[in-house]
């Protein structure tokens, strides 16, 4: 801003005489503004665009390169449909304990000032913790509740609690459950709290005011307000659980429960179900998926964003 | 001000608090202890972290190594591109194209919407191009990486771009007789650095965390190294797991340090609008 202060007068002198007709004065300058956008645009296009249009075009193209609708079909076949199945069930029961829990976290944070050093060591955390996933979350849980992990040996040795009774679940779907909770939380504080902390103390005092209570506060006024950014949360962490891969692919190496890991197996193993390009169809299902679940997400977010002012 | 009308009594705030650090506690102890294990004197010592510069088993580790070097490469292209491409871009189009503002930013958080997974279907065929003309070396993987970072380095620069007169300080150099390039590299970019920095320091972070994009094109970084070295020897995965782990808090700390810092850049900082 050093610059800005001894220059001031001659800004609103050049302002003056500069924004009458807005930028059409140098017409050769216009064009090579518009020609350095040239570079971005290009970057997006090859490594953005081209690879979701290949994707999607893939889906839809047999092994010889012509038209198919085959494969798209197969996206009916009783295996698939069971993955689809497995990641949405997975994606919204740890989208709803993420929500829970951590709209519970961000209650407990109501009222305390938004630059005050606990709502900063938050922030920072919930913002390494929520980028963890992969394969380090993967290794963490084994350490935690493999089959060698602390908390297994501790409840074996001290408790007599097998938790590997009924087979080695860890490396199975339900294995995934608590790993997703881990990033799940952490999300859902940093998208929720905002909503938090647009709770204005007046309406606490206003509602106390005319006779309200504090379960009557939150009854009328806390929850009918904070809904709209509740569901928009819990859509975030839908779609996010639902993407999410490098856990899964570090967590569980045998089978393919999920759509993430029926696409790795549809890559490296060439035919599925005796299909090739099976992972384009399969990719397709997913953008349709996500694609509805961010629509609804942005659609939400728009009622959300009213309290936010 | 008072609060009080809400905010939960303070023990309600702790004990909800306590359950949560908790909660979240137990991974990161079980991952210290898991690395402490001695399992031949049957108790605790540091031979697994001592191991990981034993000569005898440099050749176990060697896929760390590679791939730590191959993550720090594509760490400095991703940020190069963040800082030479994008960035640039952005302030063009703030002050020539402000019509462009809402697609383009629709376009930079597009990739949040479109997995990596989904990505990498589309990416396969591209990079085996890449392979055949440039060369499989790791860089150019970078580009994907870039993709990747979008959203978060757009948010980032964006933030800094919307706190600072971009306009007034363009033209006020300009009217002193600065190039264009001058304007860019220095006037606007010094007043931008918080915003560069934070971008930049996510996009390592995010570079650092990625993994399904090499492992399916298959190259090498660090991620892929720790599944592969994990297979042989886990204490090592774990120990660099959570090495990667404070390392990643010690730059949010930084990124946090750096927006709490400006109170130009607090001051305006707008609610969030249609993305987290």
């Amino acid at each position: 801003m050093t610059v800005a202060a001894p220059a001031a007068p001659l800004v609103d002198a050049a302002a003056g005489t500069e924004e009458l007709p807005p930028p059409r004065r140098r017409v050769g300058s216009g064009a090579a503004a518009l020609l350095g956008l040239v570079p971005f645009a290009a970057y997006l296009l090859i490594f953005l665009a081209l690879p979701t249009i290949l994707t999607v075009a893939s889906g839809f193209v047999d092994a010889d390169g012509s038209f198919t609708l085959s494969n798209v079909a197969a996206l009916a076949d009783p295996v698939i449909v069971q993955t689809f199945a497995n990641s949405a069930w997975l994606s919204a029961l740890t989208a709803a304990g993420g929500a829970l829990l951590g709209a519970l976290a961000c209650y407990a944070m109501a009222g305390l000032p938004e630059t005050g050093r606990t709502r900063r060591i938050v922030d920072a955390a919930s913002g390494v913790l929520a980028q963890f996933g992969g394969v380090m979350l993967a290794f963490a849980f084994i350490a935690t509740i493999g089959l060698q992990g602390l908390v297994t040996l501790t409840l074996k040795d001290r408790f007599g609690i097998d938790l590997f009774a009924e087979g080695a679940w860890i490396y199975g779907l339900p294995g995934l459950i608590l790993p997703y909770l881990f990033f799940q939380v952490p999300l859902m504080v940093i998208t929720f709290m905002p909503a938090m902390s647009a709770l204005r103390p007046q309406w606490a005092e206003a509602n106390l005011t005319l006779g309200g209570t504090r379960a009557g506060f939150w009854w009328h006024i806390g929850i009918p307000v904070l809904a709209p950014s509740f569901l928009a949360s819990l859509l975030l962490l839908f779609a996010n659980a639902f993407s999410s891969y490098a856990t899964a692919a570090a967590l569980a190496s045998q089978g393919s429960q999920i759509v993430p890991l029926q696409i790795r197996t549809a890559l490296t193993s060439e035919t599925l179900l005796g299909r090739e390009n099976l992972a384009g169809a399969l990719a397709l299902g997913m953008i349709v998926v996500m694609a509805a679940t961010m629509s609804l997400y942005a659609l939400v977010q728009r009622r959300a964003a009213r309290w936010q002012r | 001000m008072n609060a009080r009308g809400f905010a939960p009594h303070p023990a309600v705030r702790w004990l909800i608090g306590l359950a949560i650090i908790v909660l979240f506690a137990i991974p990161i102890v079980s991952m210290a202890e898991y690395t402490l294990r001695d399992a031949t004197a049957g108790g605790h010592s540091l031979v697994h972290w001592i191991e990981l510069f034993d000569p005898a088993r440099a050749g176990t580790y060697r896929p760390i190594w590679t791939g730590l070097g191959n993550s720090a490469v594509l760490a400095v292209v991703t940020v190069a591109i963040v800082l030479l491409l994008l960035a640039p871009t952005m302030v063009l189009v703030e002050l020539r194209f402000p019509k462009l503002k809402r697609p383009f930013e629709f376009l930079a958080l597009l990739p949040i919407s479109i997995p990596a997974i989904v990505l990498v279907v589309g990416l396969a065929p591209i990079y085996l191009a890449i392979g055949r003309t440039i060369g499989t070396g790791i860089w150019p993987l970078a580009f994907a990486y870039g993709v990747t970072v979008l959203p978060f380095a757009y948010r980032a620069i964006q933030a800094a771009i919307d706190a600072t007169e971009l306009r007034v300080l363009a033209e006020a150099a300009r009217s002193l007789g600065a190039s264009w390039p001058a304007v860019l590299v220095r006037v606007l970019a010094p007043n931008l650095r918080p915003g560069l920095l934070a971008a930049s320091l996510i996009s390592v972070a995010v570079v650092l965390g990625e993994f399904t994009i090499a492992s399916l094109l298959n190259r090498q970084n660090l991620q892929t190294a720790l599944v592969v070295v994990g297979k042989q020897d886990p204490y090592a995965s774990v120990i660099l797991s959570l090495l990667a782990l404070a390392f990643a808090f010690v730059l949010l700390v930084v990124i946090g340090r750096i927006g709490g810092g400006t109170p130009r850049a607090r001051r305006s900082a707008r609610p969030p609008k249609d993305q987290p």
